[in-house]
């Protein structure tokens, strides 16, 4: 054989290689999920776990020809780490999403990674407004706190609730929900007496509650994240304000699906306002719950996880649009205005702010079949987050 | 006001619980253990067990919650924590750290990261107002059942035979072992003892202090503080410090709630620029 032919015919093969090389590389989509879960917030973690890898048992982990493949890291609920794992993630696994983040601060430390790599970014917890602005590939299906606050306080103004203190964690979300609350609140007529900020790391609530009640208001509202509020409840009816006529609102975080049956009788008649509940009244909802509990005997899906599973779908329906391609502009694009119907209810993802706009419904705790669950009473429809819907 | 006195009395009544076990091994046997608050979370997660998954009354709990504690000590202290007695300090941290670690991951991998709630029975979710003070019949309890102990100790450790010979042996174990004294035993006891107080702190706690796996790394700076800030040669100095602190910290929050989760951290460094031996150590004291 000449040296010519030897020469095009290993080039040949080479091309032919690469080729194979190619397609067998396009064969396998990779999500990376990001998710604390050990740690204080490891529930958050594997409600979203659960729910992904659900939605992938329910619809086959084919899409558009392409083979998902859910890759989960924990990273404690640390930031750090979140950073480190979405950029190995992006350069060593070549992920096409990220996706999961259970708090502001891990979604903010990864915001930048998704922009310069140009990977889309699916926040399905973390709830400060801001997030969705630091990365225009970043898009939100779980909710922000603004949005699931204004309407508690539209409600009260309109229950004859005049005097509110507000009681919140003091970090991001809980600094959100104090300020959603009093614009709206004020705006509606009602009067803010008092505005307490409570450690994030608050072993005792007594003085606080203490203050709530010299201060003599209609009610109180409340945002503590989900595992503390179980603590706050106890102690709510402990000093004995359920009697003395204050009564408790606020975001559904406080009655978390994920731990509110353990609470017992003490949350009974607690109204608040959220997006979803476990009870929702809808068939897709009731196949839901039932196929997750099949999955998971022992958990009841909450609020994450649901943010977690739209999130999942939200994925799906992206790959679909492109058609299997993965890049990152397209599939962004692909997701904006997409609208389906979830178990919370229906939910579009708006086009300008990347934001799940959705219903938000007002429930209060009742005993449903020997178990405590937040029973919605009105409907809010198609909620956008007050602090950005302006612009 | 007397309301606010009152809920800084109970808090503080609990930390001492919690940290009178440190300040003995700490105090008496110069032992540093970060883990203590681990055998406190151990009498918590024991009660959360016991009360909601077998129907133990919560009352019942209680001594169990101890004994179970004090058992586990009992245990690691001869296995584990005595080849570290003469050590350096930085030896004793370390290890104890690395303890509170695997006790947290263990925790987490077995009962998962969630609050634990444990039932109180209804008399003690009762409250009654007395001259405008408004009293939890719950914090009322902790006060009285610290209070006791408190007593106890004081007199086990200066009027009984037991506590003139572990006062010797901590001053100096080779001459107390030549007296006749079992150092061993004596250590064994205290320490035994002192992680069951740890235990019981933790099952009364879990109401108010709540109960999760990062419990031991939560409360470790409390227990550190109120260790700290009372000396560690007496029981009075803990106990008197801990009043101070969760009367400081309740009142704190409560009249300036925007400083809030300072306040204690600012009345331990004042204390401590102006005793740096703590408040009720001698000058001099180890």
């Amino acid at each position: 054989m000449p040296a010519g032919r030897i020469m095009r015919t290993l080039i040949a093969a080479g091309i032919g290689l690469g080729i194979a090389g190619a397609a067998l590389a396009q064969e396998v989509v990779k999500i990376g999920m990001i998710l604390p879960m050990t740690g204080p917030f490891a529930s958050t973690g594997r409600q979203i776990e659960a729910n992904a890898k659900l939605y992938m048992a329910q619809h086959g982990a084919t899409v558009a020809g392409k083979k998902l493949e859910l890759i989960v890291k924990d990273d404690a609920g640390v930031p750090d780490n979140t950073k480190r794992i979405a950029q190995e993630l992006i350069v060593n696994d070549k992920v096409a999403f990220l996706a999961g983040f259970g708090l502001t601060p891990l979604a903010l430390a990864t915001a930048p990674l998704a922009t310069e790599a140009k990977v889309p970014m699916v926040v399905m917890a973390a709830a400060t407004s801001v997030i969705t602005e630091k990365s225009p590939y970043i898009v939100r299906t779980g909710f922000t706190l603004p949005q699931v606050t204004a309407p508690i306080a539209d409600w009260a103004a309109k229950n004859g609730i005049k005097k509110v203190v507000t009681l919140v964690s003091d970090y991001g979300p809980g600094i959100d929900a104090e300020a959603a609350f009093k614009t709206r609140f004020t705006a509606a007529g009602g009067q803010v007496v008092e505005e307490l900020r409570v450690p994030l790391r608050n072993p005792d609530f007594a003085p606080f509650l203490q203050r709530v009640r010299d201060a003599k208001p209609d009610a109180v509202f409340v945002f503590v994240p989900s595992g503390v509020g179980a603590a706050f409840m106890k102690q709510f009816t402990e000093r004995g304000l359920d009697k003395s006529g204050i009564r408790l609102i606020g975001t559904g975080d406080v009655t978390d699906d994920d731990i509110l049956n353990d609470m017992g009788d003490v949350a009974l008649g607690v109204v608040t306002s959220f997006h979803y509940s476990a009870n929702h009244n809808s068939a897709v909802n009731k196949a839901y719950v039932a196929d997750y509990k099949k999955a998971n005997p022992t958990m009841r899906p909450n609020f994450h996880g649901v943010g977690g599973y739209d999130g999942m779908q939200l994925i799906y329906k992206a790959l679909e649009a492109t058609k299997g391609s993965t890049n990152g502009d397209a599939l962004v694009a692909a997701m904006k205005g997409m609208a389906w119907e979830s178990p919370r209810g229906p939910i579009t993802i708006d086009p300008q702010l990347r934001e799940t706009t959705q219903n938000v419904y007002i429930r209060k705790v009742e005993r449903v079949g020997g178990e405590l669950y937040n029973v919605e009473f009105e409907t809010i429809p198609a909620v956008k987050d007050p602090t950005k819907a302006p612009k | 006001m007397l309301t606010i006195l009152f809920d800084g009395v109970a808090y503080g009544m609990l930390l001492f619980l919690l940290a009178s076990g440190l300040a003995v091994t700490l105090g008496l046997m110069n032992f540093v253990n970060l883990a203590h608050g681990a055998f406190a979370m151990a009498g918590g997660y024991l009660t959360a067990v016991l009360s909601n998954r077998m129907g133990v009354p919560f009352l019942a709990c209680l001594p169990l919650a101890f004994l179970f504690s004090a058992a586990l000590g009992a245990v690691l202290e001869p296995t584990l924590y005595r080849r570290l007695y003469r050590r350096p300090h930085l030896d004793q941290v370390l290890f104890s750290i690395g303890l509170v670690f695997m006790t947290v991951a263990a925790v987490d991998y077995y009962f998962g990261s969630t609050q634990q709630f444990v039932r109180i029975p209804e008399f003690l979710k009762q409250r009654f107002e007395i001259a405008g003070m408004g009293i939890g019949a719950y914090r009322l309890f902790i006060i009285v059942v610290c209070g006791l102990l408190a007593l106890l100790m004081q007199a086990v450790l200066s009027r009984t035979r037991f506590g003139s010979r572990l006062r010797a042996a901590v001053d100096d174990p080779p001459v107390a072992s030549g007296l006749g004294i079992d150092v061993n035993r004596i250590f064994l006891v205290t320490f035994a003892f002192g992680s069951g107080l740890a235990g019981l702190g933790g099952a009364l706690g879990a109401e108010i202090l709540g109960l999760d796996p990062t419990f031991p790394l939560k409360f470790m700076i409390y227990f550190l503080i109120v260790v700290a800030v009372g000396g560690t040669t007496t029981i009075t100095g803990p106990l008197l410090a801990s009043l101070l602190l969760g009367i400081a910290d309740v009142a704190g929050k409560y009249y300036v709630p925007k400083l809030g989760a300072f306040i204690i951290y600012s009345v331990m460094i004042a204390i401590l620029m102006l005793r740096p031996q703590g408040l009720f150590a001698r000058a001099g004291g180890k």
